[in-house]
C-alpha cells in the first residue's frame, strides 16, 4: 500500500509548477488540499459508518453485462432479416471484402517480381532520385525479399492489403474528424476523450460486437483497425490546422479568400508535415492490429503467428512477426523521406519529375510484371529459408541456463517470485485492503494536487464507475500490475533515454532495437516470456515494459536533446559535473517530454494489459479475453471499459499541466 | 510559388471530387439489399469448403487430412480460417463456414442454432473421445502414488505451491476457450487449492514444459487427446465419479469431467446442397490414435499441417477411402 501511494505522492509534488521557496510550495499544496481535507474529515466518519471497511458494496454496483448479452442475441437474432443490415451494414463488411479482395488479387496478379519492382519504384520515388531514393529504394526490395525468403510472401501480400484498405480508411476518418477538431474548439474538447477511448478501450472488448454485426473474417478485422487507427492521424491533423502560420492565413485572407479557399489553399497545405507524421503513426497503429485481426480469420501474418502458438513454435511465429516489422520499418522509412521533400520547393525538376517520373515509373513496373509472369507469379518454393529450427534451438538455450542456478543473481525464476511475492502481492493486497471510500479519496486527492477540481472529479468517477461496473477487486489487480509496469517502464526509459540523449552513438545502435520492441507483435515473445518467468504477473509485466519501453526512451531521448544549447553551454561553463549537467539542466528542463512520456507509458502499458492476461495477468485482461473467445460480450466490454477508466484515472493524476495533443 | 500553390488547390479540389463521387457511387450501391453471409475472407471462389482452423493441434490435425482429401481427391479449394471457438459457431451458422470437424461441446450454441434456428446440424461423430481432468506428471506420481486420488490432494498442496498461488497448492488452468468447472469443484470438494489462469494454451503448454524440464510437482487442468501428452507424461487424478447432469449447476458442481465424443457440425445449406464435400465431411471418422499420429507431426515434428496430413494420407489409404462418397 505504501509503495502504491508513495510514488504518485512524489511525482505529483515533483511535477508541481517550481518554486524558490519550498514554503511557498507546501502552503499552495495545503491550501488546494483543504477543502478536501475537510470533506475527509466528514466523509472519513460517515463511510465508515454507512459502508464499512473493504471493497466495493455490491449494494453500489449495477449490471451492465446482462443488457450487453441482450444486444448480443438480438444481433444474432436479427441481423439475417432486420433493414438495417440488409440495407446499411452488410453493404459496408461486403465492400469492405471486395476491396480487401481486389488489392490483394491485384498484388498477388502482379507476382513477386512486379511486387518488388512497384515497392522499389514508389521507393524511390518517395526519396526522390539520387542517394536516398536509392537507399529507400534498397531497404524496400530487403524488406520485401526477406518476407519472401522467410517463406511469408502470400501472407505478407495478404497482411499489405488489408493494410493498404484499412489505412486509407482510418486516414479518411481521421482527417475529416481532425478537420472539425481543428476548426472548432468546441469539437475539439469534445472529440478528445471519444480519442482516448478509442485508443486505450482494447479491441478484444468491442471484437465480438464487430464480428457479430459484420461478419467474421476481413470486415471486423478492417474496421477493429480503423477505429484504433485513426485517432492519431486526427489529432495530428486538428495540431497542424491549429499551428498555422497567423501571418499567411491574413494574407490569404486580404487576397480575398474565403473560408473554405484558405482551409484549402493555406491551412491544409501548411499542417501536410504534421498530417503525414499522423498517417506514419496511423500506419504503425494499424500494424499492431495485425494478430488481433487474425483471432476472427482475418487471414495473413497475423494467422501465422497466431496459429505458430498453438504448437508453442517460437520460430515460426517469429518468421512472420519479422515480416510485420519489416513492413513497419519500409512504411515508416518511406513516409520520412516524403515528410522530409515536403516544403523543400520542387527542384528544378529534369526529365524525371513530376508527371512523367510517374508515367515512367508505372511504365517500368509494366514491364517487369510482363516480364516477371514468365517466372511465375508466386515466390519460388526453393528460395525459403527454414530458420525456425534454430531459433528453437536458441530459444530452449536460453531458457534453460537463464532459468535458474546462474551464479549471484539466480536466475529469471528466482527473480519473477521474488517480484511476485515482494512487490505484486503487497501491492495488490494492500490496495484490496484499502476501504473503497479511501481510494477515492485518494485518487481525488492527487488528482486535485496535480490538476483543478475537474481533474480531480473525472478521476473520481471514472474510478468510482470501475466499482459500480462490479469489477472492483479485478481492476485493483490490474492496477496494480500497471503500476509496477509503469514504475520499472519509465525507471528504465528514462535511464536509457538519459544515456541515449548524450551518447549519439548509443541511439543509433538502439534504434532498430527499438523499432523491433515496438512493432514485433507481443505474441510472438509470449512463449519465451512464459518459458523465463512462468505463468505468473511478472511474465505480463515483462511483456508490458517491452511494448511500452521504446516510446519512453524515444521521448526522453528526443527531450533531452532538445534542450536549449545555452543553458547547457552555462551550465558547463559554470563547472557543472556530467551528473549535475543531467539532474538540475537538462531533465529539469526536459520535464514536458518526461511528461509526455510518462503520459504514453501510461497509455502503451495499459494497451498491453490484455496481452498479459494471455500469459498468467489474469484479472481484467483475462476476462476481455474470455468475453471474446466464449462470445460473452457483457463480460468483455465491461472489463474493456474498466480498463478505459484506470486509464482515466492514471491519465489524470500523472498529467500536471494541461495536455497536449499527442499521436 | 503562387502559381505552385493554385495547381496544388487544384489538385485538392480534384482529389476531393473525386473522393465525393467514389461515396456517391458506394450509397447508390447500397439502395438494394444486400448479399448476406458474403462476408468471408478475401481470396474465396468457385467449388470451395470453408473450414475453420481451431487453436489446438489436434483439431488442426482434422481439418488438414479433410482439406488435403477434398482438394486432392474431390477437387475442391479449401478455404481455412483461424478463429475462437465460439465466433466459429456464429461463422458456421451465417454460412462463412461450412463445416467444424471438432467440437468439444458447446450446449449453449447448440441449443440456439441447431435446436432454435436450425442453421447448423450435426455432422456426426468425429470418432475421437476427449476426455478433461486434472492431471499431475508420471514422475511425480511414482514417486507418491496416493497424489492420483483427490482426497489426498490436501496433503499435498505445499508442493504445488508457487508465487501466484500464495499458501495454497496451484491448479494451472488454460485458456478462456475452455470450459472448466475447477474453481466450484475446488469449493465443493474443500480443496486447498487456487486457480491460476494462464489465459492461452501456448502459455500453458510452456509452463508445462518447463516444469518438466526441471522435474519439479504441479498440477494442472488437462485433456486427452493432446500431443504433448507424447512428450510429457502425465497421470489423471481421479475427482468424484462423473454421473449424469452432476455438472448441470455450475456452482454446485463437484465431479469429474465426463468423457465427451467429439463432434462434427455442418451448415445446414452447406450439409443439402455441398454435393460430394458435405457428405465426404458427414463419413469422416477416424480414431484418437489416428488423429494423435498426425498432431504429433505438426506439433512434435514441427511439420506443417498440409505436409503431414499428405504423410499419413499416403499410408493410410484403406481409412480414408472409406470416407469418399459413393
Amino acid at each position: 500500500m505504501t509503495a502504491a501511494v508513495t510514488t504518485p505522492v512524489q511525482k505529483a509534488a515533483d511535477a508541481a509548477p517550481v518554486h524558490p521557496e519550498r514554503r511557498l510550495l507546501q502552503h499552495r499544496v495545503g491550501r488546494r488540499l483543504l477543502p478536501l481535507a475537510a470533506a475527509a474529515v466528514v466523509l472519513v466518519p460517515l463511510g465508515l459508518l454507512l459502508a464499512g471497511t473493504g471493497g466495493w458494496p455490491a449494494a453500489l454496483t449495477v449490471d451492465v453485462s446482462a443488457p450487453l448479452d441482450d444486444a448480443n442475441q438480438w444481433v444474432i437474432d436479427n441481423r439475417d432479416t432486420h433493414p438495417l443490415f440488409l440495407y446499411f451494414l452488410l453493404h459496408l463488411s461486403n465492400t469492405a471484402t471486395d476491396a480487401v479482395d481486389a488489392v490483394f488479387r491485384l498484388l498477388s496478379g502482379m507476382g513477386w517480381l512486379g511486387v518488388l519492382a512497384a515497392v522499389g519504384v514508389l521507393g524511390s520515388r518517395a526519396a526522390g532520385l539520387g542517394r536516398r531514393g536509392l537507399k529507400i529504394a534498397a531497404t524496400a526490395l530487403a524488406a520485401f525479399g526477406v518476407c519472401g525468403l522467410l517463406g511469408m510472401w502470400d501472407a505478407t501480400l495478404l497482411t499489405l492489403a488489408l493494410m493498404i484498405v484499412s489505412v486509407t480508411c482510418a486516414a479518411l476518418l481521421g482527417v475529416l474528424i481532425g478537420l472539425a477538431a481543428g476548426l472548432s474548439d468546441r469539437v475539439d474538447r469534445a472529440l478528445r476523450p471519444v480519442l482516448d477511448t478509442m485508443q486505450v478501450l482494447p479491441a478484444f472488448a468491442y471484437l465480438l460486437p464487430f464480428v457479430l454485426i459484420f461478419g467474421t473474417g476481413t470486415p471486423a478485422a478492417l474496421f477493429c483497425t480503423v477505429i484504433y487507427a485513426a485517432p492519431p492521424m486526427a489529432r495530428l491533423t486538428a495540431l497542424g490546422l491549429r499551428g498555422a502560420d497567423p501571418a499567411v492565413l491574413e494574407a490569404s485572407t486580404s487576397l480575398g479568400a474565403n473560408a473554405g479557399q484558405r482551409l484549402l489553399t493555406a491551412r491544409l497545405p501548411l499542417a501536410r508535415k504534421q498530417m503525414l507524421l499522423g498517417l506514419n503513426q496511423t500506419i504503425m497503429m494499424a500494424l499492431s492490429m495485425v494478430v488481433i485481426a487474425a483471432l476472427v480469420g482475418a487471414g495473413g501474418l497475423g494467422e501465422e503467428v497466431y496459429s505458430a502458438l498453438s504448437t508453442v513454435d517460437v520460430g515460426k511465429a517469429l518468421a512472420a512477426g519479422i515480416p510485420i516489422v519489416l513492413l513497419a520499418v519500409w512504411l515508416d522509412r518511406t513516409t520520412a523521406a516524403v515528410g522530409d521533400r515536403i516544403g523543400r520547393s520542387a527542384t528544378g525538376g529534369g526529365p524525371l519529375h513530376g508527371r512523367v517520373g510517374w508515367a515512367v515509373a508505372l511504365g517500368a513496373v509494366g514491364a517487369v510484371v510482363l516480364a516477371g509472369t514468365a517466372l511465375g507469379r508466386s515466390w519460388p518454393a526453393d528460395w525459403t529459408v527454414d530458420f525456425s529450427t534454430p531459433v528453437n534451438q536458441a530459444q530452449d538455450w536460453v531458457t534453460t541456463h537463464l532459468t535458474s542456478g546462474v551464479p549471484v543473481l539466480g536466475g529469471t525464476d528466482v527473480w519473477s517470485e521474488n517480484f511476485t511475492l515482494w512487490i505484486l502481492n503487497p501491492l495488490r493486497d494492500g490496495l484490496l485492503w484499502l476501504p473503497w471510500w479511501s481510494l477515492l479519496l485518494v485518487v481525488a486527492l492527487l488528482a486535485r494536487l496535480v490538476g483543478g477540481w475537474i481533474t480531480a472529479l473525472t478521476a473520481t468517477a471514472a474510478m468510482a464507475a470501475i466499482g459500480v461496473l462490479g469489477v472492483w477487486e479485478k481492476s485493483l489487480d490490474t492496477l496494480s500490475q500497471v503500476i509496477a509496469a509503469l514504475v520499472l517502464t519509465l525507471f528504465a526509459g528514462v535511464l536509457a533515454g538519459v544515456l541515449c540523449g548524450r551518447a549519439g552513438r548509443l541511439e543509433r545502435l538502439l534504434r532498430p532495437v527499438l523499432d523491433a520492441m515496438q512493432t514485433m507483435p507481443q505474441f510472438v515473445y509470449l512463449i519465451p516470456v512464459v518459458a523465463l518467468f512462468g505463468v505468473t504477473r511478472a511474465s505480463a509485466i515483462i511483456a508490458a515494459v517491452v511494448y511500452a519501453l521504446p516510446a519512453v526512451v524515444r521521448i526522453t531521448t528526443q527531450g533531452m536533446r532538445e534542450v536549449e544549447p545555452a543553458a547547457m553551454e552555462a551550465a558547463r561553463s559554470l563547472g557543472a559535473s556530467t551528473r549535475q549537467q543531467i539532474l538540475q539542466v537538462q531533465l529539469p528542463l526536459a520535464r514536458p517530454a518526461l511528461q509526455l512520456a510518462v503520459n504514453q507509458g501510461v497509455v502503451l502499458v495499459l494497451a498491453v494489459v490484455v496481452v498479459g492476461g494471455l500469459v498468467g495477468g489474469g484479472a481484467l485482461g483475462y476476462d476481455v479475453v474470455k468475453g471474446l473467445s466464449r462470445g460473452e460480450m457483457g463480460l468483455g466490454m465491461t472489463a474493456g471499459v474498466a480498463i478505459v477508466c484506470l486509464g482515466l484515472v492514471l491519465d489524470r493524476i500523472t498529467q500536471p499541466a494541461r495536455r497536449k495533443p499527442t499521436p | 510559388m503562387d502559381t505552385t500553390r493554385t495547381t496544388r488547390a487544384h489538385r485538392i479540389t480534384r482529389t476531393a471530387t473525386a473522393v465525393v463521387g467514389a461515396l456517391g457511387v458506394l450509397t447508390l450501391s447500397a439502395c438494394g439489399a444486400a448479399d448476406t453471409g458474403k462476408s468471408q475472407n478475401a481470396g474465396a471462389q468457385g467449388k470451395t469448403v470453408k473450414l475453420t482452423v481451431p487453436s489446438w493441434v489436434g483439431a488442426q490435425a482434422n481439418t488438414a487430412v479433410a482439406a488435403h482429401i477434398l482438394e486432392k481427391e474431390l477437387g475442391y479449394t479449401v478455404k481455412s480460417q483461424q478463429m475462437g471457438e465460439v465466433l466459429a459457431w456464429d461463422a458456421l451458422s451465417k454460412g462463412d463456414i461450412d463445416a467444424i470437424m471438432e467440437d468439444w461441446g458447446h450446449p449453449k450454441e447448440e441449443k440456439q442454432y441447431v435446436e432454435t434456428k436450425k442453421t447448423v446440424v450435426k455432422g456426426g461423430d468425429l470418432g475421437v473421445t476427449g476426455h478433461i481432468g486434472w492431471y499431475v506428471p508420471k514422475y511425480f506420481a511414482d514417486a507418491h502414488p496416493d497424489v492420483t486420488d483427490w482426497k489426498n490432494l490436501n496433503k499435498y498442496a505445499k508442493d504445488f505451491r508457487t508465487a501466484e498461488s500464495g499458501d495454497k497448492g496451484e491448479l494451472l488452468e488454460g485458456s478462456p476457450d475452455y470450459v472448466t468447472n475447477d474453481d466450484a469443484i475446488i469449493k465443493n470438494l474443500k480443496l486447498d487449492l487456487k486457480t491460476n489462469y494462464a489465459g492461452s494454451e501456448a502459455a500453458q503448454i510452456t509452463a508445462i514444459q518447463k516444469y518438466a524440464k526441471e522435474k519439479k510437482p504441479f498440477l494442472t487442468y488437462w485433456w486427452t487427446p493432446q500431443w504433448l501428452n507424447a512428450q510429457v507424461e502425465m497421470v489423471e487424478v481421479k475427482l468424484p465419479e462423473y454421473k449424469e447432469g452432476c455438472d448441470a449447476e455450475p456452482a454446485k458442481v463437484a465431479c469429474a469431467y465426463p468423457h465427451t465424443p467429439l463432434q462434427k457440425f455442418l451448415n445446414a445449406d452447406f450439409a443439402k446442397n455441398g454435393g460430394e464435400a458435405a457428405e465426404f465431411l458427414k463419413n469422416f471418422r477416424w480414431t484418437t490414435e489416428q488423429q494423435n499420429e498426425v498432431a504429433q507431426m505438426i506439433a512434435g515434428d514441427k511439420m506443417s499441417p498440409e505436409a503431414a496430413a499428405k504423410k499419413w494420407v499416403d499410408a493410410n489409404e484403406s481409412t480414408w477411402k472409406a470416407w469418399l462418397p459413393k
